[in-house]
């Protein structure tokens, strides 16, 4: 594995310790997860164990040691889209994707994740899909939405 | 840009800016924060922008994308000045209107201004519109009048002059005691008071010192800080950089959530901006004070937003708390001192040095003072952030502002002050909003989430809710609050599919008490306040769950069943597509209805009935 770009990421945080989750963000946007390799890499330049490594990496939701779908969608469930209903679309999205939040579809299509508030909450439930923020959601709108990101494949697999 | 280096200086940079807005005749503002984003703003703000261009209307016209203007239920939001008219829900097709109409006429659109729901008016100006008129908007307005990636705009509405004022009229103990003397609380829920939090940190020995901006809003159902940062960048690193003379540090850190990408963006054009005019690094406005922010980003992690554990985290560590004996003032960051305040406490800095702390204890109640900013959401008609004087009554806030219940159903209980808060109902809503009287009815303040809940909120399903969420983000480090959130949980998720019973009753209320006693954190000691609280004040709702297994606001799964009402039923059909357990027979035009054996319970049928038909209980 090519470790220049790995590099440059951790040169721009000056080999700083206390910037490593933002070296793993910066990674994690390159790679859509975080790979070995470029951690051990990390490791090894900050002079820190991997373990301490993984540590930072499983305690901190945003990060994923899997890499992550084609789509995106990540579900708000926080208190206000909770009582506007989002828990319903959580475990109708789980249902028809046969998987839980936080895991990717076997045919890599989608990845779900629920967050507990991205800050939109005037206009809740809201969800987040591949970077644009869709309000006011229900089931309904939800599975349309996902059907057209799938059409080319004719309709999400139910 | 030029770089800043006396107080003469940055008024003539002032009258400079102030003299180049003159020139514009019109300044069409579109609000860009994320609210307004999910509706499409950004294609409003692209089309105006070209049109304006296409006109060679360059000169004339100043178009803005300010940051969030609170009435993200209504949004995309264009204001135009100095007219003040306030257009609500514009969509791209109605730019054509708004050049011809409004800027080359002067007409006013009829269908874009909002209605008044009570008195079936439309209202033109954003001060006449109900939800604007009861505010008092003196952190959260200058939104509205800034670009947040524009420096200049800061600068031409008075920005940093309260820092030109702290550094060369004041010394460090004068800031000091003004903050103190201005009875300003900490905003992200303790209510510490800042200026004693201030002293304790320069009085603290130990070098360097730090000052530390809490941005990681974990709350779920709160906003503030994601729109000041997001909004008006400027106005926070101000209140830092004061903060940061007064006490004597030279590094800052805003600690921002990943979950936030807009803010750290903004944020870090800011700090860019004011380092290159000489508000930030070395010799700060020729007064030689040295000063840096710097930005860290958060991983996801509610706990971080306890300030050891975001301190554990700026050093790049797991985020656990620690114990509190020594306070961070005392030994933060690297073991130094360290003040850290959250986003909003930051953003009232600059005014009170600017205006005074004589003026500014003026506002609010004897305790609390100055203004608070709530995320008001949930099922209330009118949802965004409102900022309101310390004291107003919750009625006030949910009914005069928020236009009351959303569709009909009356409002039971706001909840407020997050998952360390509690839910209030109907009945105290004559309650004065400060610190102490929202502790005293088993809520807090928090950092400013008011979550408004009507009949079909279930309190079962907010307690388990909230049960639930703090069980996911205990960091785990002690046991009270690692075990005993789990048990409770499933205690909830018993009562909620009616397997509950009064024994099981007691032992949540024993376990809550434990928690609460024994845990390490804040997070765990104030876990159980939502539950403790829906027992005070909704006892009958899990009494109905436990002994009769019905949830009586219809929405614990397993105790509810979907129906048709044959007299409201158009036999559209739309349901019978939309199921997918093709559990709705019926033929068209005729009304339809539900086989219950075969009814998943998902609820699109009711997502899509327009009339209304279909009915849970």
């Amino acid at each position: 594995m090519n470790f220049r770009s790995v590099d440059r990421i951790i040169d721009r945080y000056e080999e700083k310790r206390t910037a490593l989750i933002s070296i793993l963000h910066d990674i994690q946007g390159q790679y859509h997860h975080l790979p070995e390799e470029p951690l051990k890499r990390v490791a090894s330049r900050l002079q820190m164990d991997l373990t301490e490594i993984y540590g930072v990496a499983t305690f901190y939701k945003s990060f994923t040691l899997t890499p992550k779908g084609k789509h995106s969608i990540t579900l708000c469930v926080g208190t206000a889209c909770h009582v506007r209903g989002s828990a319903k679309i959580l475990r109708e999205l789980t249902k028809l994707l046969n998987i839980e939040p936080g895991q990717t579809t076997k045919d890599k299509i989608f990845s779900l994740e629920a967050v507990n508030c991205l800050g939109v909450c005037a206009i809740g439930p809201v969800m987040l899909v591949n970077g644009k923020y869709y309000g006011e959601m229900n089931w309904v709108k939800a599975k349309r939405l996902l059907e057209k990101l799938n059409n080319h494949r004719g309709g999400v697999r139910s | 840009m030029r770089k800043i280096k006396s107080i003469s200086d940055l008024e003539s940079w002032r009258k400079q800016i102030v003299a180049k807005q003159k020139k514009y005749k019109t300044v069409v503002s579109v609000c860009g924060g994320t609210g307004c984003q999910a509706y499409g703003c950004k294609r409003v703000r692209n089309q105006l922008a070209k049109t304006i261009r296409k006109n060679g209307d360059g000169q004339k016209i100043r178009l803005k994308l300010t940051g969030c203007r609170g009435f993200c239920e209504r949004g995309p939001i264009v204001t135009i000045q100095p007219q003040g008219i306030f257009y609500q829900r514009v969509q791209e097709r109605d730019v054509p209107l708004i050049i011809s109409e409004t800027l080359e006429k002067g007409k006013v659109l009829e269908h874009l201004l909002y209605e008044d729901a009570d008195k079936k008016r439309k209202v033109t100006s954003e001060k006449d519109i109900l939800f604007y008129k009861a505010q008092h908007r003196l952190v959260l307005g200058n939104n509205g009048l800034v670009e947040p990636t524009k420096i200049e705009d800061y600068i031409g509405i008075g920005g940093y002059q309260a820092l030109a004022k702290a550094l060369f009229n004041m010394t460090p103990q004068q800031i000091i005691d003004e903050m103190k003397g201005s009875g300003l609380r900490g905003r992200g829920g303790a209510g510490f008071p800042t200026g004693r939090k201030w002293e304790d940190c320069r009085e603290a020995s130990g070098y360097p010192k730090f000052v530390v901006c809490n941005c990681d809003e974990g709350d779920p159902g709160a906003y503030m800080d994601r729109s000041l940062l997001e909004g008006n960048p400027h106005s926070v690193l101000e209140g830092i950089i004061i903060g940061g003379s007064a006490i004597g540090a030279h590094q800052g850190y805003i600690y921002v959530r990943h979950e936030y990408p807009l803010a750290c963006k903004n944020a870090e054009v800011a700090i860019a901006q004011a380092r290159r005019a000489g508000f930030l690094g070395e010799n700060i406005v020729g007064s030689g004070l040295n000063f840096d922010v710097e930005i860290v980003k958060g991983g996801g992690a509610f706990v971080c937003g306890e300030s050891t554990a975001l301190i554990a985290s700026i050093e790049g560590k797991v985020g656990e708390p620690r114990s509190k004996q020594i306070h961070t003032v005392v030994q933060g960051l690297w073991g130094k001192p360290t003040n850290l305040n959250n986003v909003e406490t930051w953003a009232n800095v600059p005014m009170i040095i600017r205006q005074g702390s004589q003026w500014f204890s003026s506002i609010g109640t004897e305790k609390s003072k100055g203004t608070k900013i709530f995320s008001l959401v949930g099922k209330v008609k009118n949802t965004g952030l409102v900022e309101v004087p310390m004291g107003i009554t919750l009625k006030k806030i949910i009914f005069d502002i928020g236009g009351g219940p959303q569709d009909g159903k009356a409002i039971k209980a706001v909840q407020t002050g997050g998952p360390s808060g509690g839910c209030i109902p109907a009945s105290l809503f004559d309650l004065p909003v400060d610190f102490d009287s929202l502790t005293q009815a088993g809520s807090m303040m928090g950092s400013g989430g008011m979550i408004v809940m009507d009949e079909g909120t279930c309190m079962v399903d907010v307690a388990k809710y909230f049960v639930h969420f703090l069980q996911e983000e205990s960091c785990g480090k002690c046991l009270p609050c690692r075990e005993g959130l789990k048990r409770m949980g499933e205690i909830l998720d018993g009562f909620a599919e009616g397997k509950g019973n009064g024994e099981s009753l007691s032992l949540l209320e024993e376990l809550a008490q434990v928690v609460a006693d024994t845990s390490l954190c804040g997070l765990g000691k104030t876990a159980p306040n939502p539950v403790l609280s829906a027992l005070r004040y909704f006892r009958p709702e899990f009494e109905d769950h436990i002994h009769r297994k019905r949830c009586p606001a219809a929405v614990c799964t397993p105790l509810i069943h979907y129906s048709i009402s044959r007299g409201d039923c158009t036999g559209c059909g739309a349901c019978k597509k939309v199921c997918p357990a093709q559990a709705i027979e019926g033929e068209r035009k005729h009304s339809h209805r539900i086989l219950l054996e075969l009814c998943s319970k998902c609820g699109s049928c009711k997502d899509v009935c327009k009339a209304n038909a279909v009915l849970v209980q």
